[in-house]
């Protein structure tokens, strides 16, 4: 879906307002060097022999690289864009190795390793190179006609702003919550108990909320005059545009559309969501870590909460809004959307891979004249390997844990088993969803447990 | 000779509305939060902690704020608006065309994606800090009907636009009320309710139907989506959040440590 203009008229649209971007990262990184210059807080980052690399001198090296980026960019010509943009070999390589199983484990398998290595990633300076990569990152990107189409539309944008306040937030709190459990270590009470006195509310409050009000007012404004709110062709219930999306909040249970049941991906999973929801105060049996920032306080909350929340909402958003393309195929980030493209591969179920597959004879089916209870036997024959595994996944594994496990045991002892039950339910519906994503994808797998005739897949 | 400004601070009609002097002093900042109708929401003292944008990121601010700029342009946005499906799509094209400097729609349909980032960084807050355990459960219950509000206002104003992207992206969403179980005519189980041979679950009288008012995203559809989008969804929000805003509170005000 490119447009039909050519490459050097697209990057002659974008160097503009590239080059003003790169004045912005800039203008950042001037100011945060001279915070750590002024503040005198510089931290080593590299020591090899008599070279030393300090914080403050990093960012003077960044500003001036995006300095001589956006002066390339006002330049304008392709020469000088060439080397503002992302590589080919990069590109390709990129899309070469994007593919749904790699995008959910490096994204869950990213998430986890910077969840236990997060007392390096959550010091300041580390937080602000990752952060100025990623910006450099999108502003080479953004030479790319492909990912430039995706992203800049106009309800894309949204999602990619969502992106960077997330990352901030994630950060700014998985910061305190570390200095949190290092004091509470120390026996010092957390940082919220400091300085905790009663003050009133005006001035103190009313005044942050009119700046607030006055603040994100302004963002607005200059957001609704920058970008015009999208307009299609009228509507036309003839004509099915592909790909046709829900609205970007809902593009993960739509992505859960490929592996489940409409039944089960529209109206019991998003029930289970909100219940899971609801109930999490009552399945929490942890007192501990109220009004404060913390993670060793409730690690077990801490990480199941982002494990929903980042690992399975956020990036399944991510991958139906910027991934998904016609025909609901995967698609690089810097890919052609291409409606031939067709990823639908024969797939197969469980139960066709045991007796086809494994045993080497036909499915079991119902005679002709079989009465309703043989019909039924038959189909519970069929699937009773699936059946047996879901059993085993659903029951079997959540009482293993709690026999097993010392974590899942001491939560059992609190809980009481069915508050566990409950809990362990909704965990293992969490856990299931990237399973069977990897499962389809990479076996071709689509259902655990198949019986078409009553609408029971799984 | 008294100021312009103190002469005005003694007139009879500023003390009729206001009630007290300007809030210099202890006495007057407390009587502020008191006396006025929407200050009074808040308490009259709270804990540092407790406003520090650090720890509450000022989301649950922002999320109503957002509301009451949505209520404002939508307002306006009515004025402009039919939902009839012969005029809606043309309604759209004179505010883009017929306005200068119109940027009515784009505030309205940004602050939406704003509300609906606003919120999910709030529950985020909220859950970080633990704020949801006792004897704040009720309240964050509250609040987990209060999101899913929010993500129906925002669909059902998807479709008013009547244009590609809105019929679609509601014909997607809906195709799954047809597969509800029992309910759907795809879901499981429809086929079990039937009286005397009769099917009671038909594509006239499933769930999406009831959704729709029609078998397809149509002319009724629109219909029910703006009624629902412009009065039923933020009479119930509101509702909610002033629930929600009380038990706030209620329950001790914000959470913080012991
Ligand atoms: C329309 C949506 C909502 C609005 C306007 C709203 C507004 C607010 C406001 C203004 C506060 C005061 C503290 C703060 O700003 O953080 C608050 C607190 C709170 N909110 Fe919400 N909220 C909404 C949705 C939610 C959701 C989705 C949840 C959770 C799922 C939630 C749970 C809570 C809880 C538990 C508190 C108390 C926090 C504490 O004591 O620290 N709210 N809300």
């Amino acid at each position: 879906m490119v447009d039909p203009v050519s490459y050097d008229e697209f990057i002659a649209s974008v160097s503009g307002p590239l080059g003003w971007f790169f004045v912005l990262l800039t203008v950042m990184n001037l100011v945060a060097a001279a915070r750590t210059v002024l503040g005198r807080d510089g931290t080593t980052l590299l020591q090899w022999k008599r070279f030393r690399l300090v914080s403050g001198q990093l960012w003077v090296v960044l500003a001036v690289w995006f300095a001589i980026q956006a002066v390339l960019c006002f330049r304008a010509d392709p020469t000088s864009m060439a080397w503002v943009a992302m590589p080919n070999w990069a590109k390709q390589w990129v899309d070469h190795w994007m593919s749904p199983t790699w995008y959910t484990i490096g994204l869950l398998g990213g998430l986890l390793g910077m969840f236990l290595a997060r007392r390096f990633f959550v010091r300041p300076p580390v937080a602000w190179l990752m952060l100025n990569l990623s910006m450099w990152f999108l502003g080479a990107s953004l030479t790319d006609q492909n990912f430039y189409q995706i992203v800049s539309k106009p309800d894309n944008v949204p999602i990619v702003g969502m992106v960077y306040l997330l990352g901030f937030f994630t950060w700014m709190s998985a910061y305190r919550a570390v200095q949190n459990d290092d004091r509470l270590a120390r026996g010092e009470p957390p940082l919220e108990a400091v300085d905790d006195e009663k003050t009133l509310v005006w001035p103190d409050l009313v005044y942050i909320e009119l700046i607030c009000m006055v603040a994100v007012t302004a963002v607005l404004i200059v957001w609704a005059i920058v970008l015009k709110a999208p307009l299609e062709e009228p509507a036309n219930a003839a004509h099915t545009p592909n790909p046709s999306k829900a609205p970007w909040y809902f593009l993960g249970l739509q992505e859960l559309l490929v592996y489940f049941d409409p039944w089960l991906a529209g109206v019991v999973l998003p029930g289970l969501i909100l219940f899971g929801l609801i109930a999490i105060p009552y399945l929490d049996p942890n007192p501990e870590g109220v009004g404060y920032y913390t993670i060793l306080k409730r690690p077990f909350a801490y990480v199941v909460f982002q494990f929903g929340f980042l690992g399975l909402w956020i990036s399944l958003i991510l991958m139906g809004t910027f991934l998904r393309g016609p025909n609901w195929s995967f698609f690089g980030i810097y890919e052609t959307w291409d409606v031939h493209k067709s990823a639908t591969l024969q797939h197969y179920n469980l139960s066709d891979y045991f007796w086809i597959w494994m045993l080497g004879r036909e499915l079991p089916t119902a005679s002709a004249d079989a009465g309703m209870g043989g019909r039924v036997a038959v189909i519970l024959w069929r699937e009773l390997p699936g059946l047996l595994l879901m059993t085993l996944y659903f029951i079997g594994l959540p009482i293993l844990a709690a026999s097993r496990i010392p974590l899942f045991r001491q939560l059992y002892a609190q809980m009481g088993w069915p508050r566990f039950a409950v809990m362990m339910l909704l965990l293992m519906w969490m856990i299931l969803l990237p399973i069977k994503m990897v499962a389809n994808w990479q076996l071709n797998l689509q259902y655990f447990v198949a019986i078409p005739e009553w609408t029971l897949n799984l | 000779m008294p100021s312009f400004g103190e002469s005005l601070r003694n007139s009879q009609v500023y003390k009729s509305i206001f009630r007290h002097p300007l809030p210099l002093d202890r006495r007057h900042r407390v009587l502020v939060i008191l006396t006025n109708f929407f200050l009074h929401l808040h308490p009259v003292s709270i804990r540092r902690q407790g406003i520090a944008l650090s720890y509450t990121w000022c989301m649950g601010g922002l999320t109503f704020f957002f509301f009451l700029v949505e209520t404002v342009t939508g307002v306006l946005l009515m004025f402009y608006y039919r939902p009839v499906a012969e005029y809606a799509y043309n309604d759209m094209l004179a505010l883009r065309d017929a306005t200068s400097m119109g940027i009515l729609r784009e505030l309205h349909r940004w602050g939406a994606h704003a509300m609906v980032i606003a919120v999910w960084l709030h529950t985020y807050r909220v859950f970080l800090t633990g704020s949801y355990k006792r004897p704040r459960e009720f309240n964050w219950g509250i609040g987990v009907i209060l999101l899913m509000l929010t993500l129906l206002l925002s669909f059902t104003g998807y479709l008013l636009p009547w244009d590609q992207l809105a019929i679609w992206a509601v014909t997607v969403g809906s195709n799954m009320a047809r597969a509800t179980p029992l309910l759907g005519l795809e879901g499981p189980g429809a086929a079990l309710l039937t009286v005397d041979g009769i099917d009671l679950i038909t594509s006239a009288s499933d769930a999406r139907f009831v959704l729709l008012g029609a078998r397809f995203v149509g002319e009724n559809a629109l219909l029910r989506f703006y009624v629902l989008h412009c009065v039923a969804i933020p009479l119930g929000a509101a509702l909610l959040m002033a629930i929600h805003f009380w038990r706030v509170r209620k329950d001790g005000g914000i959470s913080g440590p012991l």
